[in-house]
């Protein structure tokens, strides 16, 4: 079972939180409309979006996502990070565009 | 007669960006007494999706939760401008909310029909000047 402790050991993607690392990571998931990933994002993903804002670690901490990753640069403002921080969200930033991300993943799985 | 456990929250209608804290708090309220975590989850969704409605749509609202040993019930309260056409609005995909909130990746006509998806039984009532006040039940 891969862990989000993996995809950090991988140096996979820039690591911007870490949170609770030994949660298992499920399946890869990508999606940019928040809405759809409110409906939609498995538990335990690792949701890979260029969603950078506080809303999406809202929605990444009541579906119970594994992680986030943001890719094609996308960022959070510093005090976005530090809610990532309280609420123990894991997050990585790749320049990388969502498909080679979740690939990246995907192959870890 | 079971105990009933309830937990009542203020929405702010100015900060989309708060919007959340009600339901991130009624989640770790349910985790800490033991609650099945696939009902939390379903919980937290429909909550949510209740809480961004209110601050869009609303100007803010009030929540209360109520907790049995059996049932969990949702009741989303507001003031607002109420629901012209109910039908429409459960309609997959029909938005009216404004494009800031769409660039924040919301307002695609999901919310309610998420709530629906996410709950046991919902109901809508509506009145246009009046306000909403949605109802939902999560069985145990």
């Amino acid at each position: 079972m891969t862990a989000v402790r993996d995809l950090i050991e991988k140096n996979c993607f820039e690591l911007k939180n870490r949170g609770r690392a030994d949660k298992a990571v499920t399946k890869v998931f990508c999606c940019d409309l928040l809405s759809v990933a409110m409906g939609k994002a498995p538990e335990g993903c690792a949701w890979v979006t260029v969603m950078g804002n506080r809303n999406t670690l809202a929605v990444a901490s009541l579906t119970d996502v594994s992680c986030v990753i943001l890719a094609e640069g996308a960022a959070l403002t510093p005090e976005d990070l530090a809610c990532a921080e309280k609420e123990e969200i894991t997050v990585f930033y790749t320049e990388l565009p969502v498909f080679e991300a979740a690939l990246a993943v995907h192959s870890l799985l | 007669m079971s105990e009933c456990l309830t937990f009542e929250y203020q929405v702010p209608g100015d900060d989309f960006t708060r919007a959340g804290e009600a339901s991130s708090s009624v989640k770790n309220k349910l985790k800490m007494m033991g609650v099945d975590s696939g009902a939390i989850r379903r919980v937290a969704i429909a909550m949510y999706e209740g809480e961004i409605n209110m601050v869009i749509h609303a100007g803010g609202g009030a929540i209360k939760v109520m907790v049995t040993d059996d049932n969990i019930r949702i009741i989303l309260a507001d003031t607002g401008p109420g629901i012209p056409d109910v039908e429409k609005a459960m309609q997959l995909g029909y938005s009216t909310a404004p494009e800031e909130v769409r660039s924040l990746g919301f307002g695609a006509g999901m919310g309610l029909p998420n709530m629906k998806k996410y709950s046991d039984n919902m109901q809508i009532d509506t009145e246009v000047g009046v306000g909403t006040t949605v109802t939902m039940d999560i069985h145990l």
